[in-house]
């Protein structure tokens, strides 16, 4: 075997390693290029109105039963386990704090967020994937319709408005919810509570929060849409497959960059 | 009278994928007002061929003139004004699944026109009634047979009454009968409506009802390019053999191998069904 062969194979994996980056940096630059585009597009769309009201029903209206469970379950559970903690410092008093400060700037926008993902992003990239084998959006295109303006912008629009909407329910919610089990369940001192709830969250708080939420649903529905965009070019499947595969890695990808935005976030904010 | 429908002219166009070369160096001229088939077998880059020539693929050389415009040489919005003159069908109508019939007939006029809602009415309603299907305006694609889906999306792709009509395999899937109606169409909306119609086939019923003018492309080049009569009387043994609907011969049979054994198969069906010949 030669010196360079030699070489060429000891440089192979660091080679691979390189290649896997710049394609993850790729697909990075063209979620990007495709996110301004359907930025872009949300203002110079026509008929946006009508198609934003009815992603606005499909995004929002539809997840708020899903999103005041998860909330209630979520406030009950922070309630009884922060109620246990507490009790045993002889804090008690402190429950309505912790149970607003968790929900309104950590789990309020996360959960919201991924919850959004599953029940609604989910359905974008199947959506939009279906519409790509199927030619669907090739005939856009040759009707002169943007894509983009049809099916991309108004599903961005509306998830800027419903995501911080629904979060704002699943802390209303959850305050609720931890009030039923720490006050009570556990015995907890209502007037204490809500006077925590009161005193405890800041503009600050609920900014933090709603910035969360706005990020959040840039980053799941940016995810989405691009994933059934071009499902025509994976490589791990092609047709209802592909499908399938681009659904599966929105899910993923949307929940893994919204916790990491919620560290990068958090870790800025405080 | 003559036509005042655009040609369409194909200069050394290579096409592929992935700098790949599919057909290479195709020249033509579809004549405008005229039915113009692109015939081949399944795979010989018929659809990359339309796909190219509606800019959907890059080519990897050569220029599509549609009228006097070269589509690749046009400028954004010279080119958004093209494709407001052609109609498109694709195979299997590439109707919108979340609107109704109606709805995806109406889609071009909302947005592209300044009509009102009661004269979309009308245009829509007259474009469904073209190809029978005025009384399924409120019916979704997924409720409709593939022959209406197809009628459907023709009634789409004319809806703004384009100059040049394109359509993708139009009567593959569908029964002897549709087929023939679909034809009749065709040569209908010809008659009509002075356009020029591409059709990408390899239906040679269909090729014989409506073509004047036929590309034959196949092994990675154009076979032939002529008028329709031109082909039928041709004597040149590839094209011989596809229009007379011969298999290619065979020394040697192609079945070779024995049929299964059924002591290989895992469930015991003869237990349970027994000889499906027996009475």
């Amino acid at each position: 075997m030669s010196q360079t062969e030699t070489e060429n194979k000891l440089l192979q994996p660091f080679a691979l390693v390189g290649k896997y980056f710049m394609d993850i940096l790729a697909e990075a630059g063209a979620m990007f290029i495709f996110l301004m585009d359907g930025l872009l597009h949300i203002f110079s769309s026509t008929g946006i109105f009508n198609k934003t009201v009815k992603e606005l029903y499909f995004i929002g209206v539809k997840s708020l039963t899903v999103i005041s469970l998860i909330g209630l379950f979520t406030g009950m559970v922070v309630g009884l386990q922060t109620q246990y903690a507490l009790s045993k410092f002889g804090s008690d008093g402190f429950l309505g704090s912790a149970v607003a400060l968790s929900l309104v700037r950590e789990l309020g926008p996360v959960l919201t967020a991924i919850m959004l993902t599953g029940r609604a992003g989910s359905s974008m990239t199947a959506e939009i994937g279906v519409m790509r084998i199927s030619e669907q959006i090739d005939a856009l295109e040759l009707m002169d319709i943007n894509p983009m303006n049809y099916l991309v912008s108004p599903k961005l629009l509306a998830s800027l408005i419903s995501f911080p909407i629904l979060t704002a329910l699943f802390d209303l919610i959850g305050i609720a919810g931890g009030y039923m089990t720490g006050v009570s369940l556990l015995g907890g001192n209502s007037g204490v509570y809500w006077h925590r709830v009161h005193t405890a969250l800041g503009w600050d708080d609920i900014s933090t929060g709603f910035s969360k939420s706005l990020i959040f649903a840039v980053l799941v529905c940016t995810v989405c849409c691009f994933q059934g965009y071009f499902t025509h070019h994976r490589k791990d499947g092609k047709g209802p497959e592909g499908v399938s595969q681009a659904t599966t890695t929105a899910v993923v990808m949307s929940c893994v960059l919204v916790l990491v935005a919620d560290y990068i976030i958090t870790s800025l904010l405080l | 009278m003559s036509s005042t429908a655009p040609d369409i002219r194909i200069e050394n166009l290579t096409i592929g994928y992935d700098g790949n070369p599919v057909v290479t160096d195709i020249n033509a001229t579809l004549p405008g007002g005229g039915i113009s088939v692109i015939l081949g077998r399944s795979g010989c880059g018929k659809s990359t061929l339309l796909k190219n020539i509606l800019k959907l693929n890059t080519p990897m050389d050569g220029a599509v003139y549609l009228g006097r415009h070269n589509i690749y040489k046009l400028k954004r919005k010279a080119f958004r004004c093209l494709k407001q003159r052609i109609g498109v069908l694709f195979q299997d109508g590439a109707l919108l699944g979340a609107l109704t019939l109606f709805d995806n007939v109406a889609l071009p006029l909302r947005e592209h026109t300044r009509l009102k809602q009661p004269e979309i009415y009308e245009v829509v309603k007259s474009k469904l009634s073209l190809v029978g299907l005025e009384k399924f305006m409120d019916y979704y694609p997924n409720e409709l047979s593939g022959g209406m889906r197809k009628r459907a999306g023709l009634a789409r792709a004319m809806v703004m009454d384009p100059d040049i009509l394109f359509c993708d395999e139009p009567t593959s899937g569908l029964d002897p009968i549709n087929s023939a109606e679909l034809d009749g169409l065709l040569l209908e909306l010809k008659e009509r409506f002075d356009m020029t119609i591409v059709v990408v086939s390899h239906d040679l019923a269909s090729l014989e009802t409506i073509a004047d003018y036929v590309v034959v492309l196949g092994e990675g080049k154009t076979l032939f390019k002529g008028q329709k009569e031109e082909l039928l009387a041709t004597e040149e043994p590839y094209l011989r053999q596809f229009l007379d609907r011969e298999g290619a011969k065979r020394e040697t049979p192609r079945v070779t191998t024995a049929p299964l054994d059924p002591s290989v198969m895992k469930m015991d069906c003869a237990k349970y069904i027994g000889d499906l010949n027996s009475n």
